[in-house]
């Protein structure tokens, strides 16, 4: 039996991962799959205590956090399309109208 | 080494060198080929934890259909390699190092906790209690998801649609 907290170092290897491609990368798309990954090491650390505690509410926690992830998705991308529609660039430095 | 700490290993393998991929990988539909790879590896660990259900749902919904949306907007968008700026150099030389320091602290503090108690093994009906537990103790909320869901679609399309 895999010990726990080989799964919660995991999971935290995947979310740091997230957080370096999140300020690293540059594409607008890419900078959304960042997040996208960060949320999926959540969950892996909400599906191993789950199991660790013998307790199902890690699950329900983790359909829902997917549920939300598909909405967050939906929205977000068309607001990326808007971007590139009004910008004509995906790059995150070309949206910098609040900028002084 | 059992069996299953080998698997544990290799599909842990798998999942980080995707998302070292995604990192490394400058064509945006490159790095979600890889997400697709971090998605899949995490499936295969919710299978070896017993969470069947889980596994099933992020198989279908994540690799399924999030990814496809992102790959359909890449295509849509025709999106093309990143360009390299001033603004992306200082992302390297002050954001890379910062986000590796939180990476290390992340992996230090969580591997240096105290193991938790002794595991209890996957019952073999999970799939039934989540729903019993879903569809009683959870209705409310789950209800509530429908209308988060609804909310987004047409969120979505109004902010996607051309004005006339």
């Amino acid at each position: 039996m895999v010990p726990v907290s080989y799964y919660l170092v995991l999971s935290a290897i995947l979310f740091g991962l997230g957080v370096v491609a999140f300020v690293f990368k540059r594409n607008i798309i890419t900078i959304f799959m960042a997040i996208e990954l960060m949320l999926n090491a959540v969950n892996l650390a909400f599906v191993a205590f789950s199991r660790s505690l013998g307790q199902l509410q890690g699950q329900v926690f983790v359909f829902f956090v997917i549920v939300v992830a598909a909405a967050e998705a939906a929205v977000g991308l068309a607001i990326i399309i808007l971007i590139a529609r009004n910008r004509r660039s995906l790059n995150v430095e070309r949206v910098d109208l609040l900028k002084l | 080494m059992t069996a299953e700490l080998v698997i544990f290993f290799l599909l842990a393998g798998l999942a980080v060198a995707g998302a070292l991929n995604l990192i490394l990988q400058r064509h945006p539909i490159h790095s979600a080929l890889s997400l697709v790879v971090v998605m899949m590896a995490l499936a295969g660990l919710y299978l070896l934890q017993g969470a069947e259900f889980i596994a099933a749902v992020q198989i279908i919904v994540y690799a399924g259909a999030i990814m496809v949306l992102f790959i359909f907007v890449i295509m849509l968008l025709n999106a093309g390699e990143e360009e390299r700026t001033n603004l992306s150099r200082m992302a390297r030389w002050v954001g890379l190092p910062l986000g590796i320091f939180l990476l290390l602290q992340l992996v230090y503090w969580i591997g240096r906790a105290p193991e938790a108690p002794a595991t209890v093994a996957a019952s073999p009906a999970q799939t039934r209690k989540l729903a019993m537990m879903l569809f009683q103790e959870f209705v409310f909320p789950f209800e509530l998801t429908s209308i988060l869901i609804l909310i987004a679609i047409l969120g979505a399309l109004v902010l996607a649609k051309k004005e006339s």
